[in-house]
C-alpha cells in the first residue's frame, strides 16, 4: 500500500510538474519534450488505477504518434519564437488568476460531491472490471460488440482527419518534374524514332 | 494520505486541466503551444474517464476515454496541418496576425 501511495505521488508530481513546464518553457521544443514527460507519466498513473490498455495506447498514440507530430511542425516552421512570447508576463497575472479561480472550483466539486445512489444500478456489467479477465480483453469485449457503430466511426473520424491533413497540405509547384506514365505509356515508334539513310563516309 | 482513492486522481486530473487553461492565456500568440495545452486538457478528462471506471467498476468509461483519444488524435493533425498552410501563406503563426476572415 505505501509503495502505491510513493509511486502515484511521484507520478502526479511529474505530471504536474512536466504539465507547468509544457505551458511556461521558453523553447518549443522544450514545451513537446515536457509534453511527452507529462504524456508518460499520465500512462503510469494508468497502470497504477489498473487500465493496462489504456496506458500502452496513450503511450502509442500520444507519444508515437501525437508528439511527434509536434516536434516536426515545431521544428519544421522557421519561427522567431522570442517574437511571440512577448506579452507573456503581461498575461500572467490574469492567466494565473481564472486558471486558479478554475482549479479552486474543480476542488470544491471534487471535495463535495458523492455517488447518486443510483449510479450502482447504471452501472453495465461488473464482470469486466471483475479482475477474471485481463484489461484488454475486457476492452475488446466490449468494445467489438456495444460499442462496435462508436468504434467504426471514430474510424470514420480518423480516415476523414487523414485525408484533411494531405489535401490541406499538399501543394503542386510548377516547375516540378514528375514522370507522366501516360505518356511514357503512349509512345509509338512513328512518334519518336526516325529511320535514314545514311551515306557511307559521310554525317548525317 | 496513504490511501489512494478517487479524490487523488479527480485532484491531479483538475491541476493539469487547469494547467492547460492557464497555458491557453499564457501563450496567447503562439498557436502551436495552444494546441499543446488544449491535449493537456484533454489528457486531464481521460484520467477523470479511467479513474471513474476504475472506482465505479464500469469499464464504459475506458471505452470513452479511448475516443476521446482518438479524436484527440485527429484534432491535433488537422490543427498543425491547418498550421502548416497558414505559415507557408502568410510566413507567421502569430495568433493576432490571423484575421483574414474578420469582417
Amino acid at each position: 500500500m505505501i509503495i502505491y501511495a510513493i509511486a502515484f505521488y511521484l507520478f502526479a508530481a511529474v505530471a504536474v510538474a512536466s504539465g507547468t513546464m509544457v505551458v511556461a518553457a521558453r523553447n518549443p521544443v522544450h514545451s513537446v519534450l515536457f509534453l511527452i514527460l507529462a504524456f508518460f507519466n499520465a500512462a503510469a498513473l494508468f497502470v497504477l488505477m489498473g487500465a493496462e490498455f489504456l496506458a500502452m495506447v496513450l503511450v502509442i498514440v500520444y507519444v508515437g504518434a501525437v508528439a511527434v507530430l509536434f516536434l516536426f511542425v515545431v521544428m519544421m516552421l522557421d519561427i522567431n519564437f522570442a517574437e511571440l512570447r512577448q506579452g507573456f508576463m503581461r498575461y500572467l497575472p490574469v492567466g494565473a488568476l481564472i486558471g486558479l479561480v478554475l482549479l479552486a472550483e474543480l476542488i470544491l466539486i471534487g471535495g463535495t460531491w458523492v455517488f447518486s445512489p443510483d449510479a450502482e444500478v447504471a452501472i453495465s456489467d461488473k464482470f469486466y472490471m471483475s479482475g477474471e479477465i485481463t484489461n484488454a480483453h475486457a476492452l475488446g469485449l466490449v468494445l467489438y460488440t456495444k460499442y462496435a457503430y462508436l468504434f467504426q466511426t471514430a474510424g470514420l473520424v480518423l480516415l476523414v482527419a487523414m485525408i484533411g491533413a494531405i489535401v490541406l497540405t499538399f501543394r503542386s509547384r510548377p516547375g516540378v518534374r514528375r514522370q507522366k506514365i501516360g505518356a511514357q505509356v503512349g509512345r509509338r515508334v512513328e512518334d519518336s524514332v526516325e529511320l535514314r539513310k545514311v551515306k557511307s563516309r559521310e554525317g548525317v | 494520505m496513504l490511501e489512494i482513492g478517487l479524490s487523488h486522481y479527480l485532484v491531479v486530473a483538475a491541476i493539469l486541466f487547469a494547467l492547460g487553461f492557464f497555458g491557453i492565456f499564457l501563450n496567447r500568440k503562439n498557436v502551436i503551444i495552444i494546441l499543446m495545452s488544449v491535449e493537456l486538457m484533454l489528457l486531464a478528462v481521460n484520467i477523470n474517464f479511467v479513474a471513474f471506471s476504475v472506482f465505479l467498476q464500469d469499464l464504459v468509461g475506458q471505452i470513452f476515454a479511448m475516443f476521446v483519444l482518438g479524436i484527440a488524435a485527429a484534432e491535433a493533425a488537422i490543427g498543425l496541418a491547418i498550421i502548416v498552410v497558414y505559415f507557408r501563406n502568410r510566413g507567421t503563426i502569430a495568433v493576432e496576425d490571423i484575421n483574414v476572415m474578420k469582417g
